[in-house]
């Protein structure tokens, strides 16, 4: 069994840590994890994406093909990779930027994570771990121990702190985001 | 902060920072270079940790210093790296040349991206095979690895260590960004149970020494460096005690050695990897990370009922001659997919091509190749 995910966005939303914290949690539930990442030659604003495959055997093709979970940030990333998804596979659409899906399905869920990263810790810093937060709920993909774990594992530690209250937001706004589904 | 001084254990790791760690495990202690995407971290790796071992991280003002320092840091005794990129290594040729000539040990880390020039300098290629072999003027004997993986990153380093030492030369190590940046599981076993080879130093007297003579080896002796030796060593034409005679005799004597050091050597520095290869019709050839993409195109091919199998040269120079060989006697052909307009197949095709045909799958870089490419020209091949 193969997940194949991507984190996608622009440079500087700190999309390759997130792949990286991903991934070292995938492996602390016990998987085999590849991660490896794209981005353009600017450090800020170019396209930048991070693919995290978790699987029970070898990963032999080093990129997601075949996407199971979409993470977007921006609209240029929608774009680009919405048609490289399953037709099962779950798109998540941070909308304070994604205006426009062109996809309709049910396993869409948007939510404005940079707006509420600002909004509500102060810092449009932690929205990596806030979205990824917030995926990693909706697909439980791996568990939030080994999120926590992972992320206090690779965050300088005077960032633990606010990255674990993003974390824990993340996956609040994801609890709300379910119960409204299933209504 | 984490400040062990040898890493042992599991690791989730980038490539480009367990090659640095296989480095310091072989017991490199100098760093010279000049930061270039997709090779920055190996660089940055041991700006960090060099410090805490003892060691030297030098940031040159450019590659042709950065490999210049190199080379005099193996001359006085340390194990030394650089790491850089194409466009790194085409402004490192002339120096790399001075180590093939002065016979200096040393490791050369091309973390390859697309060129030519600036190309796509944030992704990936297999761009540099050739300019490994033949990179430098003049004629001389090139030891290249191709890692798949940051576990190979890590082996694969130490392994060239290893080539460097024993066989005095510099020795590359022909990474891509994929397998640089790519994060992954790492094995570091303890450092007693690593093979190194370490430098062998003369038994000789200062007065006696001359650091040409080969005394029946298939390379010199060091001398060691604040032992008393003084000696001449040069890029020019040199005899045995290391000058300069620039005749045609000294030439025969000094340029033939510098390939046949390698060339009398090959089983020992050649690694393979082989799936399949037994029952096999069909060989694919493919090293470094493409050794990894053309899989589920292979397994796509033996679905279709083709018998097809992969060799992958680890060991890309020197040429993997004498079992390429062997298999276009049984095979009915070669496909050679490379992450470049066709390079390595250059060497299939004399090899193999008398034989059997050779087929070049190539790619310009900044992406893999599409299964169904690979398949269709498995199935050329297999139905002639």
């Amino acid at each position: 069994m193969r997940n194949e995910i991507r984190l996608s966005g622009s440079g500087g939303q700190g999309l390759i840590t997130a792949g990286v914290i991903l991934a070292k949690a995938a492996l602390l539930d016990g998987n085999l994890v590849t991660q490896t990442q794209s981005y353009g030659p600017e450090s800020r604003g170019g396209a930048s994406r991070a693919d995290v495959l978790i699987s029970d055997e070898d990963v032999y093709f080093p990129e997601a093909v075949n996407l199971d979970v979409l993470m977007v940030l921006t609209q240029k990333a929608c774009d680009k990779y919405l048609y490289d998804m399953k037709d099962t596979g779950i798109l998540i659409a941070d909308n304070t930027q994604v205006k426009n899906i062109s996809l309709t399905s049910h396993n869409i869920y948007e939510m404005p994570v940079t707006e509420i990263a600002t909004e509500k810790l102060g810092t449009v810093l932690p929205t990596n771990i806030l979205s990824l937060s917030y995926l990693v709920k909706i697909t439980g993909i791996v568990t939030p121990e080994s999120l926590r774990k992972a992320i206090r594992d690779t965050v300088k530690p005077a960032y633990v702190e606010l990255n674990l209250k993003a974390m824990k937001l993340g996956m609040k706004l994801a609890e709300k985001s379910q119960q409204e589904t299933e209504r | 902060m984490f400040k062990p001084s040898k890493l042992h254990g599991e690791f989730f790791m980038q490539g480009d920072i367990a090659c640095a760690e296989g480095a310091l495990a072989a017991g490199c202690r100098f760093l010279g270079g000049y930061p270039i995407t997709p090779a920055t971290e190996v660089a940055e790796r041991m700006a960090y940790r060099l410090p805490i071992l003892d060691g030297v991280f030098i940031q040159f003002e450019d590659e042709i210093a950065s490999i210049a320092g190199v080379l005099g840091a193996s001359w006085a005794g340390v194990k030394a790296l650089t790491s850089t990129s194409g466009p790194g290594i085409s402004l490192m040729n002339e120096n790399i040349g001075l180590g093939m000539m002065m016979e200096t040990p040393c490791v050369i880390v091309n973390v390859q991206r697309a060129g030519p020039s600036t190309g796509l300098p944030t992704t990936f290629a297999q761009s540099d095979i050739m300019q490994a072999r033949f990179g430098s003027h003049g004629d001389y004997g090139v030891i290249a690895l191709a890692p798949k993986s940051p576990q190979e990153m890590f082996d694969l380093t130490i392994t060239a260590f290893n080539y460097s030492e024993k066989y005095r030369m510099p020795v590359f190590v022909l990474a891509d960004a994929v397998v640089g940046h790519m994060t992954e599981k790492v094995i570091i076993p303890p450092v007693e149970e690593l093979e190194i080879f370490e430098r062998v130093y003369t038994t000789k007297k200062p007065g006696d020494y001359k650091p040409y003579e080969l005394d029946g080896k298939n390379v010199p002796d060091f001398a060691k460096a604040g032992d008393g030796y003084r000696f001449h060593t040069t890029g020019l034409t040199h005899d045995e005690r290391g000058y300069p005679i620039m005749t045609e005799e000294t030439q025969w004597k000094c340029v033939p050695r510098l390939m046949e050091k390698i060339s009398k050597h090959v089983d020992d520095i050649v690694l393979l990897e082989e799936r399949d290869t037994e029952d096999a019709d069909v060989i694919v050839i493919a090293y470094g990370i493409t050794s990894r993409t053309v899989l589920p195109a292979i397994a796509m091919a033996r679905e279709k009922g083709i018998k097809v199998g992969l060799l992958r040269p680890i060991t890309i120079w020197p040429f993997p001659e004498k079992r390429i060989t062997e298999l276009a006697k049984k095979v009915q052909g070669f496909v050679v997919p490379e992450i470049n307009m066709g390079q390595y197949v250059l060497e299939v095709d004399r090899v193999a091509g008398k034989y059997v045909p050779v087929k070049s799958i190539p790619h310009p870089g900044g992406g893999f190749h599409k299964f169904d490419d690979i398949v269709k020209a498995i199935e050329e091949v297999a139905h002639g």
